[in-house]
């Protein structure tokens, strides 16, 4: 079948400013959006720039707009999302380069959380695990499944508005540690969270949820963490 | 030199391998991890099914086991004082994962969950034992993601987005690589005592692949070109079950929660292949089972691929029939939920890339090239040798898939590659440190940065009646026909003709992209000629190998010769010329046996 693909297009060493691109091409409807790009880079316009890698949604290196949506373009199929197709990179990240965006601010906002266990007590004995029920553990496994794409945060109006806020992403990453009942340092990064660029420049308006190819339930992990601030504490 | 840095010891590659090297040098050296992808974008994360050591957790099990599985599996080709040093190391090495705060899923009594995985058994009944460590369908994915924290804890030094283009190396010892800034295309030198290779592997070679565009080979075709050897480059794994056409990789967890093979007659055709263990045998083998299925027109409606089923109708009738049990001894069942929660991502992928739901419909399978076994020969401290007598490059280490140590001999076991990057990621990451604490940095030498240089420069200016991407297609489709699951002399001669008109070919390349900044091009060719170089090698140690064992099946020497191959084989350039030199198994307890499963 015939794709309309129309890309955005930006070199910074040529163009004093952006424009679009469109390419018609021949795919399938199982073809990836990632498999355009290639083909486009490859035969058509080799300067075309992106980031890839794992090419089925597991390492978050290809998130970007299509068709208004953030997505990763590996998971993004031509039956899903039609024959016209609109690739653009996300909003609220610099753009370097076609695709490719600064992704430093949306990493600094990920440090900011103390992305890490704290547990000052040491580990048992005799060397082993620590323990934790099933129940304890499923508290917190939809948050573990974060590949860090920015797909939620650049989704997000209020972090459009001001990059200082740190965004769904970080606040995710905050609740995999906070609500891990093997951590100590919730208070930390609750006090991080509870200041004026933390969880109350969230406005629910669930975009991060959509936008998520984890299927992560943003939204809720987010309300979660705000109700951990207003009860001081988390169990 | 523009661009100058300088650390004790710098780590190539932030997978789980160079993390963790980075973790452990970086504790007494000055230490910089470089990779080409953020960190958290490496193959690690690609990982599904889990890490192996015999915890006991869930029934009785041994390190000794473990070994003696590793060795099987090997098809006796892997070194036997190494794996069991590997197996050992597992125990403690898996406790450290969860104390650095790795999410496993749990025991009902709060322990670290283990599953059964392809090729470990418990060696008195010869049944599947449960020892693969795991978190959900995304063990690799936690992997990465902890060690990534824990250098973020421990404030490693990273250059993220920097793409090594060459080693340095100084009268015979390592001082440092080149690395090209992606966001500026600068070129930098990083001088340094010691360097650890942790690049990770190379199926892109082949057309059906589990692996990431990042799997090039950057780090073997470099150290190759610096007249180093490479080791048991023959061995690569097709891993039995990958998404039809796309390669996409269905963990062994799937069919170590009970799911099963079947072939165009419904027939679960493992039995009459592994009569012990089934659809749980090792790699190798199941994937040989399903090419010789396909080729006696047994696969599905007579096409190329298979099925897998974990429906849970098909998993509890053959649970019955095998006779499983829960560790209490109670009957195994699963419910579609169940099937959900383990595989949550299996489940997705199959979703999203084949319209198929696996808990009702079975999904289509083909074998996918997969694993790495070959590599940079290295002791079991991860130092990287310069010939068959062990004899160590000052300053050089190599950790992880991109290593030949051996653990994984002719074949590895699902679980033992993240076991091989924490335990040999750690002691690459010590020694280079000790190393780097007793030595000088060695003087750089004023050509360093020469010969990259005038490779990218060639590269951009090729004639340009070459097309990269045709000259990658062509190689992958003839490495998957002829140098793949199966393998014969005329097939594979004809496939070395083949890429050396290619890297002929590839001459005449030339990149469109005149830009600095994400010359994702420029950097796409550099990796192209890095594949054909690897391909060429590998089919030369295809042919040159004459017998089966293990990855390497061979239809015109379908045995196992151990008179004159049980020793590894060892690959240099010189002067242009590849050569081949051998190099003897360590062979300690277990003298070599028929392998069934
Ligand atoms: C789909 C899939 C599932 C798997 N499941 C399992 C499993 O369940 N259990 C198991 O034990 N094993 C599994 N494996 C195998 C295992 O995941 C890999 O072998 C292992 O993760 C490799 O780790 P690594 O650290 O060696 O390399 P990687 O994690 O791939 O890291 C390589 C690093 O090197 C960097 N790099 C590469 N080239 C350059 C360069 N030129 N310059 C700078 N940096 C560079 C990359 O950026 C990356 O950071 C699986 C593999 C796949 C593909
Ligand atoms: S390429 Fe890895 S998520 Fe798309």
């Amino acid at each position: 079948m015939e794709i309309t693909l129309k890309v955005f297009r930006y070199n910074p060493e040529k163009d004093a400013k952006w424009h679009y691109e469109t390419y018609v091409i021949e795919g399938q409807p199982t073809d990836r959006v990632l498999d355009l790009l290639e083909y486009v880079k490859g035969y058509i316009d080799g300067t075309l720039s992106f980031r890839r890698s794992c090419a089925h949604g597991v390492c978050g290196s290809d998130a970007m707009r299509i068709n208004g949506r953030n997505r990763l373009a590996c998971k993004a199929l031509v039956r899903d999302v039609g024959t016209k197709i609109t690739v653009e990179p996300l909003i609220g990240l610099k753009v370097i380069k076609d695709l490719i965006v600064d992704m430093e601010p949306f990493f600094d906002n990920y440090k900011k959380i103390l992305p890490f266990l704290i547990n000052e007590t040491p580990p048992p004995a005799d060397g082993k695990e620590r323990y934790q029920s099933p129940e304890d553990r499923a508290i917190f496994d939809d948050t573990t499944k974060c590949i860090l794409c920015a797909c939620c945060t650049t989704s997000c109006p209020s972090f459009w508005a001001n990059d200082d806020y740190v965004g769904p992403a970080a606040i995710v990453n905050a609740h995999r540690f906070i609500f891990d009942s093997r951590d100590e340092a919730a208070n930390e990064r609750l006090k991080v969270l509870n200041s004026m660029f933390g969880v109350y420049r969230c406005h629910t308006i669930f975009n991060c949820t959509e936008a998520c190819p984890r299927e992560i339930q943003v939204t809720k992990a987010i309300g979660e963490v705000k109700m951990a601030i207003l009860r001081g504490k988390i169990k | 030199m523009s661009n100058l840095h300088q650390f004790e010891v710098v780590v190539v590659g932030a997978g789980g391998a160079g993390l963790m090297a980075g973790l452990y040098a970086s504790r007494t050296a000055k230490t910089a991890v470089i990779s080409k992808l953020y960190p958290t974008r490496s193959h690690t994360g690609a990982a599904q099914g889990g890490v192996g050591a015999a915890l006991g957790n869930l029934e009785e099990d041994h390190p000794e086991w473990h070994t003696f599985d590793t060795v099987k599996g090997s098809d006796y080709l892997g070194d036997q004082d190494a794996i069991e040093f590997m197996c050992e190391e597992a125990v403690p090495a898996i406790y450290e994962l969860e104390h650095m705060g790795l999410p496993f899923d749990r025991t009902p009594d709060g322990k670290i969950s283990q599953r059964p995985f392809g090729g470990h058994t418990n060696n008195v009944t010869g049944k599947p034992v449960r020892r693969a460590c795991h978190a959900a369908d995304r063990t690799g994915h936690m992997i990465l993601q902890t060690l990534y924290q824990q250098c973020l804890k421990n404030n490693v030094t990273f250059y993220d987005e920097f793409q090594v283009l060459d080693l340095i190396m100084s009268n015979g010892k390592a001082a440092g690589v080149i690395a090209v800034e992606l966001a500026t295309g600068e070129l930098h030198t990083f001088h340094a005592k010691a360097v650890i290779i942790a690049t990770g592997g190379h199926g892109r070679i082949w057309e059906i692949t589990s692996n990431a565009y990042a799997y090039t080979g950057d780090g073997p075709a470099i150290t190759l070109r610096h007249g180093l050897p490479l080791e048991d480059m023959e061995f690569f794994q097709f891993h039995p079950t990958g998404i039809y056409k796309l390669g996409i990789l269905i963990t062994e967890g799937v069919r170590g929660e009970g799911g099963v093979l079947l072939n165009g007659k419904g027939e679960r055709f493992m039995e009459r292949y592994a009569p012990k263990v089934k659809d749980l045998a090792s790699r190798d083998v199941i994937s040989r089972a399903m090419y010789m299925e396909m080729a006696e027109g047994r696969g599905i409606n007579g096409q190329n691929y298979l099925y897998l089923d974990v429906r849970p109708e098909t998993v509890n009738k053959y649970a019955a029939l095998d006779g499983r049990t829960n560790p209490d001894g109670s009957p195994y069942r699963v419910t579609g939920e169940q099937i959900l929660a383990k595989l949550p991502d299996i489940v997705d992928f199959c979703r999203v890339y084949l319209g198929v739901d696996p808990v009702t419909q079975p999904m289509p399978v083909q074998p996918t090239a997969h694993y790495t076994m070959g590599g940079i020969p290295t002791n079991k401290f991860g130092e990287a040798l310069a010939d068959e007598k062990g004899t160590v490059v000052p300053g050089l280490y190599a950790a992880g898939e991109v290593a030949c140590v051996s653990v994984h001999g002719a074949n590895r076991l699902g679980t033992n590659s993240l076991l091989d990057l924490v335990v040999f990621g750690k002691y690459a990451g010590l020694r280079a440190a000790e190393y780097a604490k007793g030595a000088d940095f060695p003087p750089l030498p004023a050509d360093a940065g020469d010969y990259i240089q005038e490779h990218l420069s060639r590269l951009r200016s090729g004639t340009g009646k070459e097309n990269a991407f045709d000259i990658a297609r062509e190689m992958k489709k003839v490495m998957f026909d002829h140098v793949g699951i199966f393998r014969v002399e005329a097939g594979m001669q004809q496939a070395l003709q083949k890429i050396r008109e290619l890297q002929e070919r590839y001459k005449h390349v030339s990149v469109t992209d005149t830009g600095k900044i994400f010359n994702t091009e420029l950097i796409s060719a550099w990796e192209l000629g890095n594949l054909l170089d690897l391909a060429e090698v590998i089919t030369v140690c295809c042919l040159n190998r004459t017998e089966s064992r293990g990855g390497h099946a061979r239809d015109d020497y379908p045995k196992r010769d151990d008179v004159n191959w049980l020793k590894h084989t060892m690959i240099w350039k010189r002067n242009g010329q590849l050569q081949i030199g051998y190099k003897p198994v360590t062979i300690t307890k277990y003298q070599p046996k028929e392998r069934t499963y």
